[in-house]
């Protein structure tokens, strides 16, 4: 098979595999850095929670448009997703309860409400969409949304960036300074929200935190620097969008879970081969002399 | 004790409990403006209770902590070294220059005069040229010298030490001493939590000998005596599970 029937005529021939391919890479680019300052800060399970907390909201939408809605099921998840990271939050600081214990209960409860919702109306299919997304069905107005929301994202990133990381490493000091760091850590979970919600329908609920955790692992094994981990992130995730749609077209493997398996590809590749991988140990370690 | 500079941080009857038990049991009195103060006493006597309430960071069960006009923001604070991820990927520069945040801000161009006081302050405790390099390079002596940098960058009036030199070596615990030296003759206030009797016998002009209850505060010498270190050790290990309410 020649390179272009092999990665060009897929997106060339439908418009459904070219609406697709741009979801994905904007997804990629915005979910990348936002996994990178999720797993800095030790959150990565919190993600996680967060993407089933999504759920009861985006079936909330479903009931009231009637079937599958993006606007719909992407404000009722938005509204869950915040609620439930505002609560276990302020959970949190008032209770014995650590972040993640209150984010685990909030979020097998907010699974279970669901898809109890989702399966009062709709049909297993309608399930297995919301739960695993359906990124092939991406139209026009969904993919502005994708888009509007990968773009809100690095813009809102650069202009935060500072008060943000510096919340990240040391939020005892920004409170000493009076830096408001409580303001942007909540910004920041909006963000994380945010990018659920625009992974939620390419690759439903359960799946879009691994376009944000997958390329932040494989990140963080790579660049050493904030701004390297951010960028590694967002070409990993964008990378896995594209080979992912690719295998998924020629073997005729559901498309959302081949991409986040793409990026477990690249994850494991990491793991032997990055500077301090497993390959490398196999290699003589040389050392300076001072 | 008689404050002979006007006062900058006033405790009056502080109580702070932890689930109805006391960590620090009504404690009242002054640190001057200006004063070297280590707050020593046994694990659990509330040393570090008692600096996070100073910082605001706790509430008061009861009692009054007056900052005497300053804000929060014009103290410097050192917490526990294990509370930070060294790992981070932040430059040794990156994490000085967080010390002049009150001047930069939010949007606040980086100027070159801040990262030449960052490079001066990298110089002080001893890390010359290491600005570049990424923090998780550094050992924890090293990290806790940048830590140091922060603090002088931060330039505050207050300065207040939890347990400065835990993990740390001599040779770095010397020069750390030299620049708290420094800021007390500069006329800043230092408050540092200690554990090292030495130390404080040597570098520490005032003392605030803490087991829950106050025990003594005032010049070391007259404070750190044998009498008071054995009520120190008897009172530390109270801990009654049906204690009464306290009536004061």
């Amino acid at each position: 098979m020649s390179f272009s029937a092999l990665f060009i005529s897929p997106f060339a021939d439908y418009g459904f595999m070219r609406r697709a391919l741009v979801a994905s890479i904007a997804l990629g680019l915005g979910s990348g850095p936002i996994g990178v300052l999720l797993m800095l800060r030790r959150m990565s399970l919190v993600g996680d929670a967060m993407s089933h907390a999504v759920l009861p909201g985006a079936a909330i939408g479903f009931l009231i448009a009637g079937g599958l809605s993006l606007p719909a099921m992407g404000l009722g998840g938005l509204v869950a997703g915040l609620s439930v990271a505002l609560l276990s939050g302020l959970i949190s600081r008032t209770t014995v309860l650590r972040e993640d214990a209150s984010f685990a209960s909030f979020y097998l409860t907010s699974l279970a409400l669901g898809v109890l919702i989702v399966s009062l109306r709709g049909s297993n299919i309608d399930l297995l969409h919301v739960l695993f997304g359906t990124i092939l069905a991406i139209d026009a107005p969904a993919l502005y949304l994708v888009g509007a929301i990968a773009t809100f994202t690095l813009i809102v990133l650069a202009i935060v960036y500072r008060p943000l990381v510096a919340e990240c490493f040391d939020p005892g000091f920004m409170r000493a300074v009076g830096g408001h760091g409580i303001f942007y850590h909540l910004l920041f979970l909006f963000l994380v929200v945010l990018n659920l919600v625009a992974g939620f329908q390419a690759l439903g609920t359960l799946m879009s935190v691994g376009m944000m955790m997958l390329p932040a692992a494989v990140a963080q094994l790579w660049a050493r620097t904030l701004p390297g981990m951010a960028l590694v992130a967002a070409v990993i995730a964008a990378l896995s969008g594209l080979i992912g749609l690719i295998v998924s077209f020629h073997l005729g493997f559901a498309s959302g879970p081949t991409i986040i398996l793409t990026a477990a590809c690249f994850y494991v590749l990491s793991l032997l081969f990055c500077p301090s991988g497993a390959m490398r140990r196999l290699l003589p370690l040389r050392h300076r002399t001072g | 004790m008689k404050p002979v500079s006007p006062p900058v941080l006033v405790l009056d009857d502080v109580t702070l409990t932890y689930e109805a038990h006391p960590a620090v049991h009504h404690l009242s009195g002054t640190f001057a403006r200006g004063c070297l103060t280590a707050i020593v006493g046994p694990n659990g006597a509330g040393k570090s209770t008692l600096l996070k309430a100073i910082m605001g960071q706790l509430p008061l069960s009861h009692g009054t902590i007056d900052r005497c006009g300053l804000a929060i923001g014009d103290f410097g604070y050192l917490p526990q070294a294990a509370e930070l991820d060294r790992h981070f990927p932040l430059s040794v520069a990156d994490l000085v220059m967080l010390g002049a945040w009150r001047e930069v801000g939010v949007f606040g161009r980086v100027t070159s005069a801040c990262a030449e006081a960052a490079r001066q302050a990298l110089v002080a405790v001893g890390l010359e040229g290491f600005e570049f390099r990424s923090i998780g390079s550094l050992s924890s002596g090293q990290f806790q010298r940048v830590l140091f940098a922060r603090l002088i960058l931060q330039n505050a009036s207050v300065i207040i030490l939890d347990e400065p030199f835990t993990a740390i070596d001599a040779r770095t615990t010397e020069d750390l001493l030299r620049i708290i030296a420094g800021w007390h003759g500069e006329g800043r206030t230092v408050i540092a939590v200690l554990h090292d009797f030495d130390q404080v016998r040597h570098h520490f002009p005032e003392t605030l000998l803490l087991a829950r209850d106050l025990v003594g505060w005032g010049p070391t010498a007259s404070v750190l005596t044998e009498a008071n270190l054995q009520r120190t050790r008897a009172m530390a290990e109270k801990w009654d599970e049906s204690a009464p309410y306290c009536a004061a």
